[in-house]
């Protein structure tokens, strides 16, 4: 299975970690993943903030690459899933703005390329069986949550993703390592987003209620799909025990015997994930 | 302001007439996780625009303060598309002149990166945002220990990319802006 994959401006930088473990996921399970060259930003919260017809034409450009390679995308970032799937809605619905966005880009858009997160991606019945099959290394002790955030299933009607309210397609991969999957209510809470740039401490109580509520439910760790959750739980978590924030990847990968590229990812987080560095060493 | 109201009533009544259908039932309000932060709580901006009160939903924070994480919007029974209101109000505000939040400038500092390089280079738009804000010289200690402890672990890229087609890019920007 061939793929693009638009990996977005964050995991060059902050969420290297879940770049390196998707690629290593997917080369694993069969899953090819082609680069789009030459991809440029989604436009993220502030182009359709500012302008309307930005916030369509920079996803357009980067559709239209996918589209002339004959390939549908893979998009780990969930703010970049967003702005790619609500551009080929704008582009699907308004035929004047397509037109307008054609004529600046110099190029038709056909619509062809479909946009999936790597979620998606790795639950397809085929993939899930291969991932089923290379695991190697049961996360048995290990509890964790899963959390979505905003843009993977909000607005439902644009992301096409899982229920919005009570998501559970990370859950099911996550339960496939052998880890035990909580079940609790801060799955799609918000975790403050761009905020963190400047408003801090608006982030670090949102984000201190979401680790309550993993804790609350016994959870040792929770799961993110996106950078900027990722980022936001880790970086802005007080207190002292502080709660390890996982790629889905990353789990998927070291349950799938990935134990020498997990030391890596682990080097690359703020929180240590500790109980995961047991597992990894010590399968029991 | 600069505007008439009645233009700002046009423009609501085109891109989002579902405004109309608000019936106050907080629902909006009560799942908005940022709402303690907020002077106007977004069941009263619906309430506001309906009156056609353009100062004073133009005036408040409540725009600035939503991470348009659409969690109103998927709950709101009369399917009321809140986010983009929210949008509409940030851009009449900021063409107004009335803004007293600190939002425009992280829009303004993110676009500027994307217009430049075509990706966003998230170190230097730390920098650019602290230039806009003020605040480069203002020592946080907690944001330099971040900082620190973000670079210790290679989370920092420390030069940017720039794509091949930058002059796309430009040409997307430039256009738009003339049509403005």
């Amino acid at each position: 299975m061939k793929i693009g994959y638009f990996p977005g401006c964050s995991l060059e930088s902050t969420a290297v970690e879940y770049d390196r473990s998707v690629r290593a996921v997917a080369a694993k399970v069969g899953v090819e993943l082609i680069e789009l060259p030459d991809w440029n930003c989604c436009g993220a919260s502030s182009a359709h903030a500012v302008d309307p017809v930005l916030a369509v034409a920079l996803p357009a450009r980067d559709l239209m690459i996918a589209e002339a390679m004959g390939l549908d995308i893979a998009v780990p970032c969930a703010a970049c899933f967003l702005r790619l799937m609500e551009a080929q809605k704008h582009l699907k619905e308004d035929p004047s703005l397509k037109k307008e966005i054609e004529e600046t880009l110099g190029k038709k858009y056909k619509g062809t390329a479909k946009v999936y997160h790597p979620l998606t991606v790795f639950s397809q019945p085929a993939v899930k069986k291969k991932i089923k099959g290379a695991v190697v290394n049961k996360l048995k002790e290990l509890k964790v949550v899963c959390y979505y955030g905003c843009y993977l299933v909000r607005p439902p009607e644009t992301t096409h993703f899982d229920d919005p309210e009570n998501p559970v397609v990370m859950d099911e991969l996550m339960a496939l390592t052998g880890a035990e999957v909580l079940d609790w209510a801060w799955k799609v809470d918000c975790c403050g987003a761009g905020h963190t740039l400047l408003r801090p401490e608006w982030v670090e109580r949102l984000v201190g209620e979401i680790v309550e509520g993993a804790r609350k439910a016994g959870a040792q760790g929770i799961v993110a799909a996106c950078p900027l959750c990722q980022a936001n739980l880790e970086t802005r978590q007080k207190g002292k025990n502080m709660m390890p924030i996982f790629y889905f990847t990353e789990l998927l990968g070291l349950a799938m015997g990935l134990k020498k590229e997990a030391e890596g990812w682990w080097k690359k987080h703020l929180i240590s994930p500790r109980i995961i560095y047991n597992q990894a060493r010590e399968p029991r | 302001m600069k505007k008439k109201d009645s233009d700002f009533m046009r423009r609501v009544a085109e891109e989002v007439p579902e405004v109309n259908r608000c019936y106050q039932c907080l629902t909006c309000t009560l799942g908005c996780p940022l709402v303690f932060a907020m002077d106007l709580k977004p069941h009263e901006i619906l309430k506001y625009v309906q009156l056609g009160d353009k100062e004073k939903v133009l005036k408040a924070s409540t725009c600035w303060i939503c991470a348009s994480c659409e969690t109103c919007a998927t709950r709101c029974p009369n399917e009321i598309p809140i986010v983009k209101l929210m949008d509409l109000l940030r851009q009449e505000a900021v063409a107004e002149g009335v803004v007293t939040e600190q939002g425009p400038k992280v829009n303004d500092a993110f676009l500027a990166a994307i217009r430049n390089l075509g990706r966003v280079h998230e170190l230097s738009l730390i920098i650019d945002l602290k230039r806009r804000t003020g605040g480069l010289f203002k020592i946080d200690p907690d944001e330099i220990r971040l900082g620190i402890g973000m670079f210790r672990h290679g989370k920092l890229k420390l030069l940017p990319i720039k794509i091949k087609e930058t002059k796309t890019i430009k040409n997307l920007f430039s256009r738009l802006e003339k049509q403005k």
